[in-house]
């Protein structure tokens, strides 16, 4: 059962905007806390269930910081969220670690596809540094397994 | 460090005028019955309440229209303006179309029926059992109203026993004399 957009709205406003504001400061979170909210209420209805709702919303937040930031500064200073293809590398990880658990895939992504640290990321999991730090590198040595 | 009333609002608009709202609701303060929670949809206005307190009615909602149920003024501001012309004495008539899709068949019929009874007017559960095809069920007629998503808009205050008392009102007998009383239908 997925909760009234109200209930869900209400409980991650405020720290979606503390994030928002961290990533990209005062001038520009306004517009992208609006847009982090609207693009999930597009979404809102396609959602399946309502697990993992808050590290959904951070997924959609750090997406708007990455765009937000990228349509700011050249790309070269930011090689590390581009394949060589062009494409977002959240992109490439979305398919590479469909087999992962939950936890360790968002942890994965979070990482190593919107660059957050594992401070945010723990606050986006609704856990701690550490046990994103771990969930981060239990991903990666399971994808390293799978794929060699 | 927390969202500014001013950006909540902002944003509560332009999920409103994104048009991506299954309900929005808003909880009018100031009506001589007391605050009502206000519920409106593309197709009208599908709840009124008398308990202001949103909790249980955003499931409720949500399970009836779709999830995407946000408080947001603009989209209400429309009832809010009939509601305040009828408490002033200055409506007789909605023009703001209910929306009672989702309900059971047999409810959506004795609402439509209970539309029908005019301002000012009463009506007995009995007659109203009997319109909608049988006169024996006005026990049956009794629990549509007392579950009326959306009173004073569909005026199931204009509903009394055969013998002329007030019998019951979701709402409290009270609101119920309270709205006859303003519509001239009891001294």
């Amino acid at each position: 059962m997925i909760p009234p957009f109200e209930t869900f709205y209400e409980a991650h406003r405020d720290e979606i905007y503390r994030f928002l504001d961290r990533r990209l400061g005062r001038d520009r979170v306004d517009d992208a806390f609006q847009e982090t909210f609207l693009r999930a209420l597009r979404a809102y209805p396609r959602l399946n269930h309502g697990d993992h709702l808050r590290a959904w919303v951070f997924t959609i937040a750090s997406r708007i910081v990455v765009d937000d930031v990228r349509r700011r500064r050249p790309t070269a200073e930011l090689p590390e969220l581009v394949t060589e293809d062009g494409r977002p590398a959240y992109e490439d990880l979305a398919s590479l670690t469909e087999d992962l658990p939950p936890k360790q895939r968002a942890a994965v992504v979070l990482r190593y596809g919107y660059d957050l640290d594992y401070e945010e990321i723990g606050a986006a999991l609704g856990s701690t540094e550490q046990a994103a730090r771990q969930a981060a590198s239990a991903g990666v040595r399971r994808l390293r397994k799978e794929h060699t | 460090m927390t969202v500014s009333p001013a950006l909540d609002e902002r944003f509560r608009a332009a999920a409103a005028a994104a048009n991506l709202l299954d309900v929005a609701f808003d909880v009018i303060d100031d009506t001589p019955i007391g605050p009502l929670l206000v519920g409106v949809t593309d197709h009208g206005v599908c709840r009124i309440s008398f308990d202001p307190d949103s909790e249980h009615h955003l499931d409720q909602l949500a399970r009836q229209f779709g999830p995407r149920v946000l408080r947001s003024s603009k989209p209400v501001e429309r009832v809010r303006r009939e509601l305040d012309e009828y408490f002033e004495g200055r409506r007789e008539h909605f023009d703001v179309e209910p929306d009672i899709r989702g309900l059971p068949a047999y409810n959506q019929k004795v609402l439509a029926e209970l539309a029908r009874v005019e301002y000012g007017r009463t009506t007995t559960y009995g007659t109203l059992a009997a319109l909608t095809g049988n006169p024996r069920a006005a026990r049956a007629v009794g629990t549509v109203m007392n579950r009326n998503p959306i009173p004073i808009v569909l005026p199931c205050h204009r509903v009394v026993g055969a013998s002329g008392s007030l019998t019951g009102y979701a709402g409290g007998l009270h609101r119920k004399e309270q709205l006859l009383r303003l519509e001239g239908a009891l001294l």
